[in-house]
């Protein structure tokens, strides 16, 4: 659980690691009814209604308006979103 | 179907009702938002259906209609309707928090396409509904924002995830609501509420600007009081758009039409092997609706669906692993909640933790795992096998019957508070829904009287992909053997 907390980018308690490792051991539990399945001919289905290739005309148009987009921003600056340093303390 | 109480006199309560007075001139779409305003202020401090009453810009919308008329324009085919929307729905200018901490504040660059398509008809829109944080739930008390109550006993529950608006319609706020069905959010509600609640085909209704949830089953659609007013509204906001890519490409739905053709001769599904668990009242209620249906003269046939049982498996594996991707763009840098920390790594976990409640995080959580190296093909692949297992169940289903019916809820609205600590029993409210969303195939809930404790009991119609047309007939007799058996409409 604290790997998958990591890989999530969520901190999680000891307090909280234990409850939704118990959690999550009664819902696995109930999700193995479909190991008794054999599946091995079954394709998976990714999408209810297969559309492939969706394409809009080449041709251009007007996007989001930048001083709306920006000002929904917890930091911004020069026309940019600002964040704190990427190479960290502990990066 | 009961009528919402308290209404203001002489404004009628069904949208249909309220558009065709205020095309004709007959009504002002002003008087038609102050009367519905009054009620949400006689009734909302004890239901908490809203997370914002837009009270201004609602004046303003009534006001442009009113104009349209004076000035002899088309005013749209639903003037002056007042509706509700689930605040996980873009609206320019306006905040949409998905009952989240981690959108608090948000005023979205855009508009959704739904929510277009709604002003253009002239609907007027009055506020943004409660909801389960980031539409995870089945009962509404996921809110950052507080529990919404069911307006035919405060003390329940209104189901979930689409509770405040499924509660706005039940309790007369607006004859009209959107909310968005992932796994039943839309019907499941609807039938604790004990109103019409419909799930149109996945990408029937564009999704452009409906904050992503599980992106191959969410779905958006109307309530209403009763089942010509769904017709209407999707009409209205159905049909093929260009800023969504999985959107059919087609004609929006034609519906009213059908409404009174009557079943005769039509064949309904009775699920011999349904999974079990639904509460003797409900059961009955089903079993009265299948009696209506033949009475009206439509055949019963039997079907077998025998993967249906292992849906909630898979749902619950698909819907958190597409969250888990889905919600990865929460992270403190472009909108909504930060964290300030040293660095940007600290801040997204920072941001997340603080931003996200406790069920967004278990589903997060799951999925993360469901998708991550190792556990791929034992859960989320197999998932995605078992789903097309359960679409060609229901294939196979639609050679035999033309619908099928089941309950929505396997009980009635539950106390507050009753499931809170047990995430499993709560899955299992979605029992009877979540096929259909694995299908993407269309189906709605149809109040059908009452059970324990006098609460509402909802009757599910399902239909094939695109099959919007039959479902919304055997819907109407429904509704007409109601009201011959004495149901208020």
């Amino acid at each position: 659980m604290v790997k998958v907390s990591r890989l999530a980018r969520l901190d999680v308690t000891p307090d909280e690691v234990q409850r939704i490792t118990k959690q999550m051991a009664g819902m696995l539990e109930h999700f193995a009814d479909i190991d008794a399945l054999d599946l091995s001919d079954i394709e998976p289905m990714t999408q209810p209604y297969p559309l492939s290739n969706v394409f809009r005309e080449d041709v251009v148009v007007t996007g989001l308006d930048r001083e709306e987009v920006l000002a929904n921003a917890p930091a911004a600056e020069d026309g940019r979103f600002r964040v704190p340093p990427i190479v960290g303390l502990d990066g | 179907m009961t009528t919402p109480a308290n209404i203001h006199s002489n404004i009628p309560t069904t949208a249909a009702a309220i558009a065709d007075g205020v095309r004709s001139g007959a009504l002002k779409a002003v008087d038609v938002l102050e009367a519905h305003l009054a009620q949400i202020a006689a009734r909302e401090g004890d239901i908490h259906a809203f997370n914002l009453v837009t009270a201004d810009e609602a004046r303003a919308a009534a006001a442009r209609v009113d104009a349209d008329v004076a000035a002899g324009r088309d005013p749209g085919v639903l003037a002056g309707v007042p509706i509700a929307l689930k605040d996980n729905m873009c609206t320019r200018g306006i905040p949409t928090t998905c009952s989240s901490k981690i959108l608090e504040g948000w005023r979205p660059p855009y508009d959704a396409t739904v929510v277009q398509r709604l002003a253009a008809a002239g609907a007027v829109a009055i506020g943004k509904t409660n909801l389960d944080e980031f539409a995870m739930g089945s009962s509404t008390e996921n809110s950052a924002f507080g529990v919404t109550f069911n307006p035919r006993d405060t003390s329940r529950v209104s189901g979930g995830s689409s509770g405040g608006s499924a509660a706005a319609v039940a309790a007369g706020f607006s004859p009209i609501s959107i909310g968005s069905d992932t796994g039943g959010s839309i019907r499941q509600p609807a039938a604790l509420c004990g109103v019409v609640g419909v799930k149109p085909t996945y990408g029937t209704v564009s999704r452009y600007g409906l904050v992503a949830y599980a992106s191959s089953l969410d779905q958006m659609g109307p309530f209403s009081i009763d089942v010509r007013d769904s017709a209407l509204v999707l009409e209205a906001i159905s049909g093929h758009d260009p800023m969504d890519s999985t959107s059919i490409p087609q004609a929006p739905l034609s519906l009213q039409h059908v409404l009174s053709q009557g079943v005769e001769g039509l064949r309904v599904g009775r699920i011999t092997d349904m999974p079990s668990g639904a509460d003797p009242d409900v059961t009955a209620r089903l079993e009265a609706a299948f009696d209506a249906l033949k009475a009206a003269g439509a055949k019963i046939v039997d079907v077998e669906m025998p993967s249906m049982k292992y849906a909630l498996t898979a749902y619950y594996l698909i819907a958190p692993a597409e969250a888990s991707s889905n919600l990865a763009r929460y992270d403190g840098v472009r909108y909504g909640l930060r964290v300030n920390t040293t660095d940007t790594n600290a801040m997204y976990s920072a941001t997340r933790t603080a931003g996200f409640g406790e069920e967004v995080k278990r589903r997060i959580m799951l999925g993360t795992y469901a998708l991550s190296a190792g556990y791929y093909d034992a859960y989320y692949g197999k998932a995605l096998k078992v789903r097309r297992l359960i679409s060609d169940d229901f294939a196979r289903a639609y050679t035999k019957a033309d619908v099928l019916l089941t309950p929505t809820s396997p009980i009635v609205a539950f106390p507050v508070g009753e499931k809170s600590d047990d995430p499993l029993a709560m899955y299992l409210c979605d029992i009877y829904t979540i096929p259909t969303n694995l299908a993407g195939h269309p189906a709605m809930s149809v109040p059908f009287g009452t059970g324990a404790h006098g609460l509402p009991v909802g009757v599910q119609i399902l239909a094939p992909t695109l099959g919007e047309q039959v479902m919304f007939k055997v819907a109407a007799s429904l509704e007409r053997s109601m009201i011959a058996a004495g149901g208020a409409k």
